[in-house]
Formats: structure tokens, sequence, C-alpha cells
């Protein structure tokens, strides 16, 4: 493109000075379409690895819990005492199944495990036991909704779609706390051989609210079915970012890795810094270093992590303590075997709940919800389980209502209070019976709002018996409502007559003006409308005196 | 005290022996075996305690099981809680095992006395019990070789014929007992350090397997990953059994080679080899490679016919080396079975040429990875080094591991190195398949049994042995047992008969997978024709032997 206007530009020649000032334009047009058409795009991958929530670790019997007392969660096994073997937990390859079959993954019937050889305080073993040749499952899918109402790139809720590479069992490895200052190193094992799924997915993010949108869709996956707390700040969840940059159309960039993202919010930080940087070197004529990273929150940059940087031949060797994992499905015969050794994909898949993404679309699809409603209910489990239990057992609810009620005045309440929905004394049942009520057009919103923030303070009489005590209905007798509004008018001149004079905001005095007098009483809606009528009507007579 | 387990028990339950007796016996004899360095930790105390026990549980009636109140001695690379458990290495000199290996446990839940922790080589590497921090392990027909070696020289100078005789190897029934009437407890005292002019045991196991031939006790748990437990079986004259791998719990056995090590045993007799296996093997929830086998227990039938029995004979088992007396047995045994009826065919195993290079590369890969867990971190000898956590790992391993493991050590990691690993690794897993294949291929076409010798030759002098290094020693040494353990058979070695120079000759069976019955069904049937003199223990005056003082 660039070069066919200068071209064109030098057939112009004879218009010498309309052609110097078309060829200096034109060259700065085509720098800038340059620029336009081969923009920078960010590729990036993630790792994940997500601690397996079950009582014991991947191959020995001791426990799980965060935060227990330093060295008292160590079996022999992860001690690496001489002469243990592995023995594998049952519960942690059910939650790998059940994992990948959420994540769309092809289960393999047969998986295998491998040692991988690294010399490190908290690997007691100097070896961690992994599946690096033959993982438990492949090839998946995970969709997710990139969505952030503050940002506008990402104001309107779009589905993104990213494969999943692999899902593979592995171990933890224990803590190490460096004592700088006396030159100590210690190690506390409790978390050493904990089981851990390592997901891998494809490069099919392009920036850090994509990855962060992934992220939020996994933990909320993995919530669901229950295999993983997916808590990033206690190290349940932690997520390393391959970023690289490049050209369309060019090979991909070099790549460097971002390393123990801890919250979401960190990950999208990290991605987008770290993109950032990269272009700006490119562009200054550097090059990218593959290189490993951490996150520095404090200043928002990424930093290289020195003491990784050489090089490691982790010589993988097949674990020869472990025979080969089989799993099984219904049309294997498996009446040899004790049922109790046995995993069967069928059994594990039926058992799966209903998993996030089914759940929006039902939102969307089936309750009308507005898309943006779907992705807040869904974005936390607490949160979606009580607007279930806002419809539980009531057919005629309408979910719309119920949605709204929640979103905007159980949450309110909840913010309010500093507490979360999970620990909220509101019983979902009491806020359906002040949805029936507005449904049913014996209370106004407004009124719905009130009840939601007296249950929520206390009060124990059910919402119909409070409505009957402060004489709450609605007014839906037009004459009344008719005549409030005339008040309203007569009372504030002032207001009508800025309204007249184009100034709108002042019809909402009007609006409350009734609203008040009716203690809420009223449909802001018909009062809107009825005002509307009578003011224009005014406005008509005032014009047509005049 | 002569016999063996099933006459002992059977003299503890009539009650004519108790068993703090014959443990004082087995602790007796192993005070006077002392300079045989056949332990490294002795436990006369605990084994003493424990026989005490069986007696009260006998003189009620009501015994654990057959090996209650039988003492047995357990190589010091399994776990036994509380007591050292040192692998015959710096690395764990000071390493007491918070637990008991599982065969431990079951020998003790049997009733077992555990007389001590045996020598070996250093984390099992080595095939001779020489390189272990606590000083080899001696041949106890050492005396006897001395003295016969002295005899034929006598017997050389007056005649030539003599030797001739002896060296033919058939006919020639020397028996320890009868030709050398010496107090063969003096034979002991009379070693000194000094004196190089001793036999090697065989390793790695060669403190266990001179525990059962000292008499220091009845059977004596090893292990056996290329031979560990069938060589120094045939070097001492007692019979070494591996099981089929699966069969018995790894659990608590320190690894060489994990998908070779086997738990095996050293016993006076095939018939007690069954026993000790009846009591340690079975699943275990702690080892995920042990297999159900409902075929063990089993006892062996007294009069076990072979007729019809199909004995293989490898072709290629007529190794380079190989002495011609041991041909000779081998040859000999062939007959034995032939003209009782079985049929003894030549068989091919065209890839056992392979198998000790094959195991050579598996051997180091696993052991490189085994040993990364003695960093001095978590247990084990740890350095004063403290520059960094990197420097005391290099200075802890250089230290607390000798030339072998660390010689070990650095070749397996060359192999796992991602750019060696197909090349090397890989290789050997498909040359190691090829060579299970051989034998399935045997005993598919009708093969019941294979019978080898064990070794080339029979206990070579320390002077000899130590002209090689361990690698080379090792691959001379396990020529003939290291297949077993790449396909993970069932093999027992035989003592079969003497020497001309009065040293025992083992021979090797080899049977399918799970066919250990078979195996020993045909080993006793081979022991009761051989009637191998074992190094005689002298009566005493129980009524089973005599002790000599």
């Amino acid at each position: 493109m660039a070069c066919v206007i200068i071209t064109n530009i030098f057939k112009r020649n004879s218009f010498k000075k309309l052609g110097h000032f078309w060829y200096a334009r034109s060259l700065s047009v085509a720098a800038t379409r340059l620029k336009h058409d081969r923009e920078w795009k960010a590729v990036i991958g993630i790792e994940i690895h997500a601690q397996i929530y079950s009582k014991s670790k991947l191959f020995s019997g001791s426990g799980t819990e965060y935060a227990y007392p330093v060295n008292n969660q160590v079996g022999l096994f992860d001690a690496a005492i001489p002469g243990t073997l592995p023995v594998i937990n049952k519960r942690c390859v059910e939650a790998a199944v059940m994992t990948a079959l959420a994540l769309n993954c092809s289960v393999n019937k047969v998986s295998k495990f491998d040692r991988k050889h690294y010399f490190y305080a908290d690997l007691p073993a100097g070896y961690q036991i992994t599946q690096q040749r033959q993982p438990i499952a492949t090839d998946g899918y995970c969709r997710c909704i990139v969505y952030n109402p503050a940002v506008p790139k990402y104001r309107e809720p779009r589905e993104l779609s990213v494969r999943i590479i692999q899902l593979q069992l592995e171990q933890d490895s224990g803590k190490s706390l460096h004592d700088e200052e006396n030159g100590y190193t210690l190690v506390d094992l409790n978390r050493a051989g904990v089981g851990l799924m390592e997901i891998v997915t494809a490069p099919d993010m392009c920036d850090g609210e994509e990855a962060a949108s992934l992220i939020k869709e996994l933990q909320l996956i993995f919530k669901t079915i229950g295999t993983c707390n997916a808590r990033m700040d206690e190290g349940s969840l932690r997520v390393d970012a391959n970023i690289s940059v490049h050209r369309p159309g060019e090979p991909l960039g070099v790549r460097t890795e971002v390393k123990n993202l801890n919250s979401v919010r960190f990950v999208a930080k990290a991605i987008d810094y770290e993109i950032s940087r990269q272009i700006e070197l490119l562009e200054d004529g550097g090059k990218v270093e593959n290189e490993t990273k951490a996150f520095d929150f404090k200043t928002g940059r990424t930093v290289s992590m020195r003491d990784k940087e050489m090089k490691q031949d982790y010589r993988f060797m097949p674990e020869p303590n472990l025979p080969p994992l089989r799993i099984y499905d219904s049309s294997d015969a498996v009446s040899h075997l004790d049922a109790h050794q046995v995993i069967n994909v069928d059994d594990i898949r039926a058992s799966i709940p209903t998993l996030p993404a089914a759940k929006r679309t039902h939102l969307v699809d089936v309750c009308g919800l507005p898309w943006a409603d779907a992705i807040k209910l869904s974005s936390e489990v607490n949160l979606m389980e009580y607007f279930e239990g806002i419809l539980r057992d009531a057919p005629h609810r309408l979910p719309k209502t119920a949605a709204t009620i929640l979103l905007k005045h159980v949450l309110r309440c909840v913010y309010k209070a500093k507490c979360s929905i999970a620990d909220c004394n509101l019983a979902p049942q009491r806020v359906g019976e002040i949805c029936d009520l507005i449904d049913t057009s014996k209370i106004t919103w407004d009124i719905g709002a009130k009840l939601v923030d007296m249950v929520f303070e206390g009060e124990t009489l059910n919402p119909a018996a409070i409505v009957e005590k402060n004489k709450w209905h609605k007014i839906t007798d037009n004459e009344v409502i008719l005549r409030l509004c005339q008040t309203a008018i007569d009372e504030n001149p002032k207001a009508v007559r800025k309204y007249k004079e184009g100034k709108k905001r002042y019809f909402s005095t009007l609006i409350h003006h009734v609203q008040n007098k009716t203690e809420q009483c009223t449909d802001s809606f018909v009062v809107m409308d009825t005002l509307k009528q009578l003011v224009l009507c005014e406005y008509s007579k005032v014009t047509q005196e005049s | 005290m002569v016999g063996n387990v099933f006459q002992v028990a059977q003299k503890l339950r009539n009650g004519s022996l108790i068993p703090s007796e014959v443990c004082s016996w087995c602790i007796r004899r192993s005070q006077l075996a002392k300079r045989l360095n056949v332990f490294i930790t002795e436990l006369p105390d605990y084994a003493q305690q424990l026989a005490e026990k069986s007696d009260e549980r006998i003189a009620l009636g009501k015994p654990l099981g057959l090996l209650d109140g039988i003492p047995i001695a357990v190589k010091d690379n399994y776990c036994t809680a509380g007591i050292k458990t040192s692998c015959a290495s710096s690395m764990l000199e000071n390493f007491y095992s918070p637990y008991n290996a599982t065969v431990v446990q079951k020998v003790l839940d049997a009733g077992a006395s555990v007389v001590g922790k045996t020598n070996m080589d250093e984390f099992a590497m080595g095939s001779g019990s020489l390189d272990s921090i606590y000083g080899p392990v001696r041949n106890p027909w050492s005396r006897v070789y001395a003295r016969k070696r002295q005899m034929l020289t006598a017997v050389t100078s007056s005649a030539g014929v003599a030797i001739q005789q002896a060296q033919s190897g058939h006919g020639v029934s020397l028996s320890a007992s009868q030709r050398i009437p010496d107090n063969y407890d003096d034979s002991y005292k009379s070693f000194s350090m000094e004196e190089d002019d001793w036999l090697i045991a065989g390793g790695s196991s060669g403190g266990s397997a001179v525990a059962v031939a000292s008499g220091s006790c009845f059977g004596a748990l090893s292990s056996d990953t290329g031979g560990s437990t069938r060589v120094p079986a045939s070097y001492c004259g007692v019979v070494g059994y591996k099981p089929t791998y699966g069969l018995v719990s790894r659990h608590g056995l320190i690894p060489l080679v994990n998908s070779l090590d086997t738990p095996s045993m050293f016993t006076r007799c095939t018939d007690d080899a069954a026993a000790i296996l009846a009591t340690i093997s079975g699943i275990d929830v702690m080892d995920s490679t042990t297999v159900q086998d409902c075929s063990v227990p089993f006892s062996l039938p007294d009069d076990a016919s072979i007729e019809g029995l199909h004995i293989g004979i490898p072709e290629e088992y007529h190794a380079p080396g190989l002495s011609e007396e041991t041909l000779d047995t081998w040859t000999w045994v062939a007959d034995l079975f032939e003209r009782a009826g079985a049929k003894v065919t030549r068989v091919s195993l065209p890839h056992t040429q392979y198998s000790i290079v094959c195991y050579s590369v598996l051997c180091v890969c696993e052991v490189a990875s085994n040993m990364a867990r003695y960093d001095g971190i978590e247990y084990g000898y740890r350095s004063e080094q403290a520059l960094s956590t990197h420097a005391l790992y290099a200075d802890s391993r250089h230290t607390g591991f000798n030339d072998v493991v660390r010689g070990r050590i650095l070749a397996g990691n060359y192999f796992l190195l991602k750019r060696n690993y197909d090349a090397y690794f890989v290789q050997a897993q498909k040359v190691r398949q090829l060579i299970t294949a051989d034998f399935r291929r045997a005993f598919d076409a009708g093969v019941d049994v294979l019978l080898t010798p064990t070794t080339l030759t029979v206990a070579p002098p320390y002077k000899e042995a130590t002209q090689h290094d361990n690698r080379t020693m090792s691959a001379q040494e396990d020529v003939f047992t290291q297949p077993a353990n790449m396909a993970g058979l069932p093999a027992v070695s035989v003592p079969v008969k003497l020497s001309s120079q009065s040293l025992p000759i083992g021979l090797q069976l080899m049977a399918n997978n799970f066919e250990d019955k078979l195996l020993l069904t045909t080993a006793k049937w081979l022991e009761q024709q051989v009637q191998f003199n074992r190094l005689d223990l002298v009566e005493d005056s129980l009524g089973l032997g005599e002790l000599v003082h």
C-alpha cells in the first residue's frame, strides 16, 4: 500500500509543488498505516498448578491442611526416608479426572508417572514425581467470558475459548524460608507431596484481561466441582504465564515466563506490563531474552529470577515404583477387579454438577437475564447458590426479579455489613417472598429494597406482614396518583419552571416529592409518566394562553 | 546345629529344644565367625529377648508359625525400626530408620529372632561384598580352601594322578567334614586381616550368605538386583532364592534399582526358602508393584517326580570364562535330570549377550535417581560445608558415598541427559524387552525350568578379585544371574558339589513368572539328588548337632 502511493507521487511529478506536498504527506500516512497494519500482537499461554482438594497427599497418607504447624504433616515418604514407596491416592486421581472432564479433555485410559530431577532443599527426594510423557488427560478447552465493565475495551461481554493442551498429576514441593540475615534456609515439608494438577493451555490469549478471565473461570469450575479450593492467596492455585509478542504473519517471538502469580489481578497486571516491556524493548532495537521472571506487586514490574537462570536438564526417567495408572469406563470389563480400586470415568462424568458456563447460558437463554447479571451471578459459587436458593421450590418466581433484588439490594447490604454472601443471615427464601410481593404488584421496587434492608437488619416479621403493618401496599389507583402528581406540580412551581426551561434534572424533584409523600408506595415509572403528562398538558395550556 | 527350619521347628514343638537355646547357639556361632565380618550390627540381646518371648509362646503351645523362635539375619539395606540401617555406607552410618521394612515386620510378626544386620557392598553396588565401609566379607570356605590347596600341593609333589581325579569333577565327593577334620572354628581364629589368602563371599549380600553358611542363623533376608543373592549363595554353598518380582514387598528395602530389586533369601535348604517365602510374600499396600498370587504360600513335596519335566539348557550360557569344573557340573546335573525322566533340551536365549550391558545402563540410571535423596538435609551424613545449599550437597555426597556409588551416579546422570536419554536409557529398555521375550519364548515352547551355572567359577581369592575394579567384576559375576532380574523371573542357586579345591559349585534354576513352587520343587529334587555336603557345623549335645568350643 505504502509503495503504491509513493509510485503515484512520482507519476505526478509534473505538479511539482503539489507533488512535493503530496510526497511529504503520503510518507507520514504510509508510516502510520505501516504501524497500524503491522501492530504488535501478544501471545499468552498459561500454566496452572492447582492443589487437589483432598484430605491426604498424592502418594502418602499425611494431611494437607493449609497453615498447619510447621513440619507436622510430613509422612515418611514425604521426607524421602529411604525405602519408602509412593502409593497413589484414589481421591486425587478422581479429582484430576473430574477436572479434566470439566475442561472437555480426553482422559487417557493409561497414564504414567515420571521423575523430574533437580536439587532443592524443599524437594527431599531430589526429584518430583510428575507425568511428563503420558499425562492423565489431554486436548481440552475452556470457554470463559472476557468482561470488565470498568474498562471500555471489555465492556461488552465476549466469549473466549482457550485450548487445554494437557492436565497432569504431580507432587507439590515443600517450602523454603530464606533467612538472608543469618544465612539460613528453613524448610517446611508440610506441603511436600500434596497433589497438584498442572494444567497447560495453548497460547490462545492476547492480553492480561483475557488471561485473568480464564483464571477466574477455572477458579469457578474448580470450586463448583470441589477439586481445588482455588485460593490464590494461599497458594492452592498458582499461575505461571508465558508471554511473547510478534507481528502478525511473523513467527512467534521469544517468550518470557512470569512465575508464581498469586492473584487474578496480578496475572493481568504482570502480563500487561510484560507485553509493553517487550514491545518497547523490540521497538528500541533490543532483543527479548528467554528468561524466568517474577512479578513485584509493589512496583508493578516483572523482575528476573537470577537464581533460576541456569539451564536445567531435568533428566526425566519413568517412575519405576508406580505401575501405569489405568482408568476404566463402563464399556471396560472390570468385573475381576475390586470396585473400590477402579476409577470409572463414566461414573465421574455423571457426578459432575452443572458447570458455570452452562449455568450462565441457562440464566440468559431460559431465565432471560442480561449477560451482565448472568456473569455477575456465576462469578461466585456462593452467589449462584444463593440465587438458586431464592428460586428453589417456587416455580412461579421470576428469575429476573430475584437477580435484581439479589445483585442490587442484598449485595448492597452484604457489602455494607462487610460480610460475605456465604455467611449472610438473610435466608434466600425470605428474599424470595419479597420478590413475590414485587412480582404480584403488591409492593413497589423501592419498598422491596426497604424490606431487604429490614430483614437483613434482623426484622423477624415476614415481608408480607411488614407490608401489612406499615400499610406499604403499592398504590394502584390512578385517580390517587393523578392527585398526588398534581399536588407535586402545584407545590413545586420552581422545579416545574426549571424543567420547562430544559433543565431535565428538576423533574426528579417532582418524582421524589410524590414518592416521599407515599413512602415509596407508588411505582416511580407510573409517577413519572403521570407527571410528564401533567406537565406537558400544563405546558401546552401555558403556550396556548400566551 | 545341623538341621533346617523344619527340623528345628519340630524339636521346638516337641520340647526337645527351646528357642532361647537355639538363639544362644546361633549367637555363639556368630561370635566365632566374627572374623568373617558378617555383621554390621550384631543384636545378641535383642535376639535373645525375642527368643524368650518365643519360649513363652511355645511353652503355651501357641507358636506364631513355623518361624517362631528361628534366628534370622537381615541385610543392612532393610529398614529396621530403631536399629541402624547403614547400607554399609558413610552416608547412612548415622541412620536409624523410624520404621520396619514390610519383610522385617513380617518375620518379626512370625516370631523369628533377628540376630543382626549383615554386611554388604555399599548400597548393594557390587558383587563381591568387598566395598563396604565396614570392610570385606570373607568366605567361610576360605580355610577349607587353604587346607585343600596345601594338601593338593603335597599330593602334586607325590602323585599327579590325584589332581587329575580331583579336577575331573565327576565322582569327587569331597566333603569338608570328611576331609578336613580340623576344628572348623579354629580356622576363623587363625585368620588375620593382613592375610589376603582368603576367598571372597560374593555380593552384594555376602554378609547374609555367610551368616547362613556359618550357622549364625537359619535364614537370612537379602536382596537381589542382578545376582546379589545367587552369586554369594553359589560361592558360599547355601541356597539363594530370588522370588518372582512383585511377590515380596520392597517397602523398606533401600533401593538399588527399583525395577530389578527383589527381596530374596539365603537358607540351608529349599524347604526353608519356601517357608520364608510363605512368611514374607503377599500383596502390600505400601508397595504398588506387589501382586496377589494365590499359589503362595506353598510347601514342597518330599517325593516330587520330575518325570516329563522340561528342562531347558540355554546355549548362550556357555560363556567365555566358564570354568571347566562348573561346565562339567552343569552337564552332570543335566544328565541327572535326563536320567530321572525329565526332558532336557537346548534352548536359545539370543539376547543374553546384551543383557549385562543393558543392565549396566538401567542400573546406573535408577541409581542416579535413587541416590538423589541423600543430601544430608533430612537424614544421613551432613557435611560441615555451609557456604551454600549446593555446596553442602556436593560435599556431603562427595564424602558420604564411595567411588563406586559416585561413579554410578555420574554415569546414570549422563545417560539420563535429554540428549542421551534415547540412545542409552530407551535403548536399554528395548533390549530389556527383548531379553524378556527370549525367556517368554522358551517358556511358551514348553520349557518348565532353565538350568544354568550361577557363576563362572568357584569363589575367587581376594587377591585375584581385587585385581579388577567393581564394574568389571560385577559384569563378570552377574553374567548368568541378571537376565532373570530383567525378566522378573524367580531363580534359585542350589549348591551342587564341591570343586577339586573343595569349594562349592552352585547351579541356577529359573522358571517362568509366578512358577516359584515349580522352581523350588525342582530345586528340592536336585538338592535330594546331589546331597551337597554343607560346611559342617558339627553335632551338638542337644541331639541336632554339637557345639564346638
